[in-house]
């Protein structure tokens, strides 16, 4: 009876750890995105740059490649719009998807802040966002050769993060793609 | 070259803890003196190469060199030096620096006081500590090392260090807070050695208490120094708002105020053996577990600045080992404890479980109320927050009732007290302060029965311990008598007091509170409880890293100035981050406190005007439980302190 | 039983008494003071009653924030993505409101599904955004993923 009352705190610490694990787990952000191992969603919209343009998923294939979303209105994109024009000038392919913004801001904004993309899609309603699954800015997909979203990060990219989550699987997608 | 020496450093502190966690231990085992003596001399070859690489990250911060990453997201060179070296402990991987440092600090004092220790109890208390330095060093080398480059392209410029952390409250809360958590360290070493040992004696409780009492007070301080900030800083005037990371620093600070009070039971009467090195364990892992909540990002709080799981599961593991390992211990160990010495019903020792069954309810049901959304998330997954009024109605009445516990207490006796006796000194008490009450009730415009109960508690407790005082030296005389009461006494009541004044600047400052929030043109005036906030209007003012719109309000009553306050909008452009310096006029009575909200245009603002009565007395009183704490600590009859401070008042002469 | 044995149960049972009155106690006051979460698409579901307090999240609509000129009453509305509503407020909003970010509003809905706010949240980093708000556009996406393919079909 004694000893099984000692027991006690080490089983109410048991319990507590299993949540505090479970709950490691539960931040939205790391939940891996549904849409991994499936192409780009279809999509028909115009250019940021030049609204005659009308853009579609094919013309995201060829080489693997970033797909960036973002926003003038969104501060962390600002921050992490001077390591993308760094990773475009190393030769990364990057696309842009301006969610949810408007034309003339984000034409200025690219004009100032230099254009790290290849191309950029606009996304103003926010639809193909949607069909991303995007619930914010500033999200980036990898994708492959062929199209298909191979992976996801929620938030703004710093050298950090490229070194150490996304450049690993740029390079194993270029190699596939020499192949 | 530098930030990599500093790198180096530690993992040589890493090798000296990895050796200090094993030998002594085995010397302890096998009774071989030059094993065991090799724990004091680690201590200070830790101290040296963990002080080396925090001075690392210090001259990289203070010389901006942004290819440092942490110096890069951290600071920026408009910085003031001050804010530049206070980044140390801005973010995740320097306060976990900060933290092993003041671990290897306390492992030095600990090794300083060893005349006092037997050699294998001094050798087992340093391996332990070792053992929970090794963890850390692991943590801070393997998943967030300070002085990780940035190779690519290093920043010309660094991003800032986030505006909400610069305030003078941060130069000072974090070291202070951090001592405090990692001081409970010492009595959880304490514990776990007399385990290891099997002997657990009075002499045991008579080690940790002035190490527990110092952490204790050290964590109180950083906890009011916290609560300050957060009233000047965040801008809405509320100086607690039981918010996760709050909450994890509250709660070791409650159960230690339980443990430094079984902790005398245990050294005085040799009762409560197993129950106190639970304390000294359950101390120790909440302060880890705060840790934990803090740097894992499981509780988005007002505070999230590390949401990584890799980390997350990191601290998990080595939780579960220290935690666990230490509760798995205490199982086995604990049976062969007994505490033969029985207690009558009306005794010291029972007003002290009493005190330690009220602290620990109020730390488990904060455990509870911060937590449950967790549980239920991981259960079921339903999304919702315990609010501010769970934890009140909680929290209030424990401390209520513990206030009468504390003025029952201090007039008992141990062993036994004869109700009579306790009736005669009781009933003049309980007769003023109920009159007491009366007249504030009368006074009152309309009843505040929470404002008329605290007078009453409040005022039981101190008429308690003035009557203790009177009683105590009823033989030798007052004046001869006071001399004689002895320090650890005097502290006991200083920090009762101060429990009081707390307790009374708390219910005052929530009931009295008054707030209006107005758009206000220049020139215009608001009125709140007979005083007149004028609005003088903004202008621009350049700081050394941000530009703001700086206020001008003048309170008068009755024609007469009796504050000028200089509320602030500050833009940090390096950010874009905008930040609202509350206006403060600090009095012993009330404070007045304007913010300004948003401009509205035309020169008119959102303003916030609030009059806080007694709400310094919340921190006053906080501190005054801290003072108690290191009086107690320091009191002659603990002479290892004594000689530690006569250690560092040589170390800091020479310094000077 | 000796004395000394009974009057040990006996202060056990007390103690066993007082931990669980302060365990039920605290349960009930966690049941009344829970503040569960909805988003904007539930509210607009009808899921949530009328006139019990709720948080509700989501980013707040570009261009929607309007003011009286007279007073500190302002309302914006929040949206994840799929349904907006609209939040009532009195007061100065948090440094961190921006159009366009998340929040988290605290308060009771009125009988128009119009939010009446007593509390704005906006979290002291940049670069957050509210949990709940991430999940309210994660559920609404994810609804718009399983409805997509039929107007697909529809076209």
């Amino acid at each position: 009876m004694k000893r099984l009352l000692l027991l006690l705190p080490l089983g109410l610490f048991l319990v507590l750890a299993a949540v505090l694990y479970r709950g490691l787990f539960l931040d939205p952000s790391r939940l891996p995105s549904p849409l991994i191992g499936k192409p780009v969603p279809s999509f028909l919209l115009s250019s940021t740059n030049d609204s005659s343009l009308s853009l579609t998923q094919d013309d995201l294939k060829g080489s693997p490649a970033l797909i960036n979303v973002w926003g003038t209105w969104c501060p962390s994109c600002r921050e992490e719009h001077a390591v993308l024009n760094a990773l475009a000038k190393q030769g990364v392919i990057i696309y842009g998807i301006n969610y949810k913004d408007d034309r003339a801001d984000a034409q200025r904004w690219l004009k100032n802040l230099q254009n790290p993309y290849r191309l950029t899609i606009h996304d103003a309603d926010g639809s193909l966002g949607l069909n991303l699954g995007v619930y914010g800015a500033p999200e980036t997909f990898l994708i492959d050769s062929k199209g298909i979203i191979r992976d996801k990060y929620v938030g703004a990219i710093d050298m950090r993060v490229w070194h150490e989550k996304l450049e690993p699987i740029y390079h194993k997608l270029v190699a596939e793609n020499k192949q | 070259m530098i930030p990599e020496l500093g790198l180096l450093s530690l993992i040589l502190a890493l090798c000296i803890a990895v050796m200090q966690a094993i030998i002594p231990l085995l010397g302890a085992a096998y009774k071989d003196p030059q094993w065991m003596g090799l724990a004091k001399s680690a201590s200070w070859g830790q101290l040296t190469f963990i002080t080396f690489s925090f001075a690392c990250l210090g001259y990289s911060l203070l010389t901006d060199d942004f290819s440092v990453a942490y110096v890069a997201h951290n600071s920026n060179s408009l910085l003031p030096w001050y804010y530049k070296f206070s980044a140390i402990w801005a973010a995740h991987e320097g306060s976990l620096l900060l933290w092993v440092w003041i671990l290897s600090f306390w492992m030095t004092a600990v090794s300083l006081s060893g005349k006092q220790l037997p050699e294998s109890m001094l050798a087992r208390v340093l391996a332990v500590m070792s053992m929970i330095s090794i963890g850390f060093l692991l943590l801070l080398i393997i998943t967030s090392n300070p002085f990780s480059r940035l190779l690519l392209n290093t920043p010309v410029e660094g991003q800032d260090l986030n505006p909400l952390l610069q305030h003078i409250g941060l130069i000072f809360h974090p070291p202070i807070l951090y001592t405090g958590y990692v001081g409970f360290s010492v009595v959880f070493a304490f514990a776990i050695a007399a385990l290891l040992d099997g002997r657990l004696d009075g002499a045991w409780a008579r080690w940790s208490r002035p190490w527990t009492l110092t952490a204790w007070a050290f964590l109180g301080m950083g906890i009011t120094l916290g609560s300050w900030w957060a009233y000047a800083e965040l801008g809405w005037g509320s100086w607690w708002f039981w918010d996760p990371v709050e909450n994890a620093s509250f709660m070791p600070w409650l159960v230690g105020a339980a443990l430094i009070h079984s902790l005398v039971a245990t050294e005085k009467r040799g009762t409560f053996k197993s129950w106190t090195v639970l304390m000294a364990i359950a101390t120790f892992s909440l302060s880890l577990l705060g840790t934990f909540l803090v740097r894992s990002g499981v509780l988005t709080s007002v505070h999230a600045f590390a949401a990584d799981p890799a980390r997350g599961v990191f601290v998990l593991t080595f939780l579960l080992l220290v935690i666990g390992g230490s509760l798995t211990l205490f199982a086995v160990r604990a049976p062969t404890l007994k505490s033969h010495i029985g207690f009558g019903l009306l005794s010291r020792e029972t007003l002290l479980l009493v005190n330690n069954v009220l602290l620990t309810v109020a730390a488990g049901t904060i455990l509870l109320g911060t937590l449950y959304p967790l549980i239920l998330d991981a259960l079921i997954g339903t999304k919702l927050s315990v609010g501010p009024p769970y934890f009140n109605f909680m929290f209030v009445p424990t401390m209520a009732l513990l206030m009468i516990a504390v003025a029952i207490g201090v007039l008992t006796k141990w062993k036994d007290t004869s109700f009579n006796k306790l009736k005669h000194l009781l009933t003049p008490i309980l007769f003023i302060s109920f009159f007491l009450a009366a007249v504030v009730a009368m006074l009152q415009q309309r009843l505040n029965l929470a404002a008329v109960s605290c007078v009453l508690l409040a005022s039981i407790v101190i008429l308690a311990g003035v009557r203790d005082i009177f009683d105590k030296t009823r033989h030798r005389g007052l004046l001869k008598g006071i001399a004689g009461l002895g320090r650890s006494y005097w502290s006991m009541q200083l920090a009762h007091l101060g429990f009081v004044v707390c307790a009374v600047g708390a219910v005052l400052a929530t009931i009295g509170s008054s707030e209006r929030e107005a758009r206000m043109v220049p020139g215009s005036a608001i009125e709140l409880e007979g005083y007149y906030f004028q609005f003088e209007g903004t202008r621009q003012s350049q700081g050394p890293n941000y530009i703001s719109d700086l206020g001008l309000v003048k309170v008068l009553r009755d024609g007469q100035e009796v504050a000028v306050l200089h509320p602030e909008k500050r833009i940090y452009p390096t950010r874009q981050s905008v930040m609202t310096e509350a206006g403060i006029q600090a009095g012993f009575i009330r404070d007045y406190f304007v913010a300004l909200g948003e401009p509205l245009g035309g020169g008119a603002w959102a303003v916030r005007v609030q009059i806080k009565p007694f709400v310094r007395w919340i921190w006053f009183g906080a501190l005054m439980m801290a003072l108690g704490g290191l009086m107690a600590a320091s009191d002659g009859r603990y002479r290892m302190l004594s000689r530690l401070r006569s250690f560092g008042s040589r170390a800091f002469g020479t310094q000077s | 039983m000796t004395p000394i044995r009974k009057r040990r149960l006996g202060k056990i049972f007390l103690l066993v008494c007082g931990v669980s009155t302060a365990l039920g106690l605290a349960l009930t006051a966690l049941q009344e003071n829970i503040n569960l979460f909805f988003t904007p698409s539930q509210i607009i579901a009808g899921e949530v009653p009328e006139g019990i307090f709720i948080r509700a999240g989501g980013l707040v609509e570009k261009g929607s924030l309007v003011r009286t000129t007279d007073s500190l009453e302002l309302q914006f509305s929040i949206t994840d993505g799929d349904r907006n509503i609209l939040v009532k407020y009195k007061g100065i909003l948090p440094d961190l409101f921006r159009e366009g970010q998340g929040v988290v509003a605290l308060g009771k809905l009125n009988q128009d599904k119009v939010l009446q706010a007593d509390q704005i949240l906006a979290k002291h980093d940049e670069n957050y955004m509210p949990p709940e708000a991430a999940h309210a556009l994660k559920e609404a996406s994810a609804a718009n993923q399983l409805t997509k393919p039929l107007e697909d079909n529809g076209k």
